[in-house]
């Protein structure tokens, strides 16, 4: 099976019921399932006039009651940034794959990259917080896709599933994809009158109600009150920010996943993600081969940043590496939680092409 | 029902809650609103089954005043919004509100594409030919000419005829008329929603505080009767058509998709009989 296949068996098993997009390369595999399987199941495929009117759609579906999604990659997923915005700031679960390819601008449309670490986080105006997770395999491509969609649903934001063109068009067997765990998002039972979409008093994550079913509410982008309607006070909106932010990073123990292999006796963590973590375990597994101490700390959830694993695994080790296709964006943030304490050295790569494990070996020997 | 005991205008509004509004003094969105509102109190709809949409700018305010399931997207996005919404909740009826930036400029290509597709929208331009909210700019719809706060010299910019562009575009309905004939928005915008397919009504509406006064033409009272003089339930030679110009029956997308998921499944129930044939 191919990634973006799995991606798109991932979807249909978390119970997708929308899924709108515009063509892209490369993209474009998981649309064509959408628009097969979909119109079988009941649900909606439907292609957009483009990247904007995709994600404002899905985001329509979703407050109508359906789980959607949309997928692109970079010059597409530069056109959501602006409702990416809007599905935070008015917490309507959704989730956007962007199968990333070598940038800025039209770039390498065929070629990987992970030039998107820093857009999935920060691409959109405004603080707001933000999910973000990278698929390594095929398997993960699957399992990652029903993951996105459950903390989608579950804390009421955006979700991106920042795949890359390696993961997503390499072909892996896979076997039988396993029944994995579906979350709902939590529905309004109150009756209507006491029904607040925006309520700071329910805990992290407020109830969302479908429109049409009688709760009637506002939705918008402006900062809010706890029925939904715009306010500019200030006792208003603190509230609202600080639920906004504390339902991820409250969370952590729940959202950010990392996997470690071998980090117990390593003097050398590797740390990856996505397409490039795959030739940092083959360049740990030659090391260790060689009886180099070499461990990788592989990230699942990019964002929220894995900050406490980093942040302990710097007092044990001796140096970091990072491995990554792009010019360094986790290697900053890496840099900016480690402080010093430790090297943190990088094996970048940002022309369109994979990273081989040499470089990866190389760096790892001018220890 | 509870619509039967207060003043319809009172029982679709959000009438304890959000008022005053936003809008300025002798602006027109007002009576577009309660046109809108008389319109579906035409249709005896409950409140529940209704979705306003509306992007940026002074018409994109309007949802906040109405008791419906309503929302404010983002600057031109709100008919794709409105589309997702509509595919989940095919039984809603879904108003898009929009002023003129809002809907042919920066929302453009959502319109045409709107249109193009035909799903059941029911999309209501106030067209104001200016920029409000921001204070005054010429918007496409400004005629040639006339000054606007970035156009201090004159604007030079083409104007765009809306209803000509959704009939190009593909809509199954479209209509013009001004504020000043409020019973007519009223008639239309009933007409709208129950025509089966993508409807657009223009309402051209005065902005006397920026359009009025930035180009220097007159006050609220004086231009609703411009478009008392000016315009024409029939074509005239130097008067803007009020009225339907467009009815046609086209299919609906809603309905071609249905026809798709009939046809998906039937070809999935007719695999699964001859996989058990096998």
């Amino acid at each position: 099976m191919q990634g973006n296949e799995a991606i798109a068996e991932g979807a249909l098993a978390a119970g997708i019921g929308f899924f709108g997009a515009y063509p892209i390369t490369p993209a474009n595999e998981i649309g064509e399932i959408m628009a097969r399987e979909l119109p079988r199941r009941g649900g909606v495929f439907i292609q957009m006039e483009d990247e904007i009117a995709s994600l404002a759609a899905v985001v329509g579906a979703s407050l109508g009651g359906l789980k959607a999604a949309t997928a692109t990659s970079g010059p597409g997923f530069s056109l959501m940034q602006e409702n990416i915005g809007y599905a935070a700031s008015t917490e309507i679960p959704c989730v956007v794959i962007n199968v990333q390819r070598a940038g800025p601008s039209t770039g390498l449309p065929t070629g990987p990259a992970q030039g998107d670490v820093m857009q999935s986080r920060w691409g959109t105006h405004g603080d707001h917080p933000i999910i973000v997770l990278a698929p390594s395999s095929v398997s993960e491509c699957y399992g990652l896709t029903v993951r996105a969609f459950n903390l989608s649903e579950k804390y009421r934001t955006p979700v991106i599933l920042l795949a890359d063109e390696a993961v997503g068009h390499m072909r892996e067997a896979v076997g039988d994809l396993p029944a994995l765990p579906v979350i709902n998002r939590a529905r309004a039972e109150v009756p209507a009158e006491w029904y607040f979409p925006y309520d700071n008093n329910l805990g992290d994550v407020p109830p969302l109600a479908n429109f049409g079913e009688g709760y009637r509410y506002h939705v918008t982008g402006l900062f809010h009150d706890k029925s939904g309607f715009p306010t500019e006070r200030q006792d208003e909106i603190e509230p609202w920010m600080e639920r906004l932010f504390h339902k991820i990073e409250g969370n952590l123990d729940d959202i950010v996943q990392v996997e470690e292999e071998a980090v117990e006796d390593a003097e050398t963590v590797l740390i990856s993600y996505g397409g490039a973590a795959r030739s940092a375990r083959h360049a740990m597994n030659q090391a260790r081969e060689k009886g180099v101490r070499v461990g990788l700390l592989r990230l699942l959830t990019l964002w929220p940043f894995a900050a406490a694993k980093v942040r302990s695994l710097s007092q044990q080790a001796i140096r970091f590496i990072v491995v990554e296709m792009n010019r360094g964006q986790m290697t900053l943030e890496v840099e900016r939680v480690v402080a010093g304490r430790i090297p943190v050295d990088a094996v970048h790569r940002y022309d369109g092409q994979l990273i081989n494990p040499h470089p990866i070996m190389k760096a790892i020997e001018e220890a | 029902m509870a619509m039967e005991k207060m003043p319809p205008m009172q029982y679709y509004l959000r009438s304890k809650k959000k008022f005053p509004t936003v809008w300025c003094p002798g602006c027109g969105i007002g009576i577009v609103q309660g046109g809108i509102i008389r319109g579906i109190e035409r249709l005896r709809l409950s409140k529940d089954e209704v979705a306003m949409i509306s992007g940026i700018g002074c018409t994109g305010r309007m949802p906040v005043y109405v008791d419906f399931n309503t929302m404010h997207t983002t600057h031109g996005r709100a008919l794709a919004f409105a589309t997702g919404l509509k595919l989940a909740k095919p039984g809603m009826k879904v108003l898009v509100v929009m002023g003129d930036g809002d809907a042919v400029a920066i929302g453009g290509n959502h319109f045409i594409h709107a249109a193009r597709r035909n799903l059941d929208l029911t999309a209501i331009i106030v067209n104001n030919q200016t920029y409000g909210m921001t204070g005054g700019q010429q918007s496409p719809t400004t005629p040639l000419g006339d000054l606007a706060t970035v156009a201090p010299y004159g604007n030079i910019d083409q104007p765009f005829d809306i209803c000509g562009l959704a009939e190009a575009a593909g809509a199954a309905f479209v209509a013009r008329t001004t504020a000043y004939h409020a019973v007519e928005i009223e008639r239309f915008v009933a007409r709208g929603i129950e025509k089966k397919g993508f409807a657009v009504i223009e309402v051209l509406s005065q902005c006397p505080v920026f359009y009025g006064r930035i180009a220097r033409r007159q006050n609220a009272v004086e231009m609703l009767h411009w478009y008392r003089d000016n315009t024409s339930a029939e074509a005239l030679e130097g008067k803007v058509r009020r009225g339907v110009l467009v009815d046609r029956d086209i299919p609906e997308y809603g309905d071609r998709y249905r026809e798709i998921v009939a046809r998906a499944r039937g070809e999935k129930a007719r695999r699964a009989e001859g996989g058990r044939r096998r």
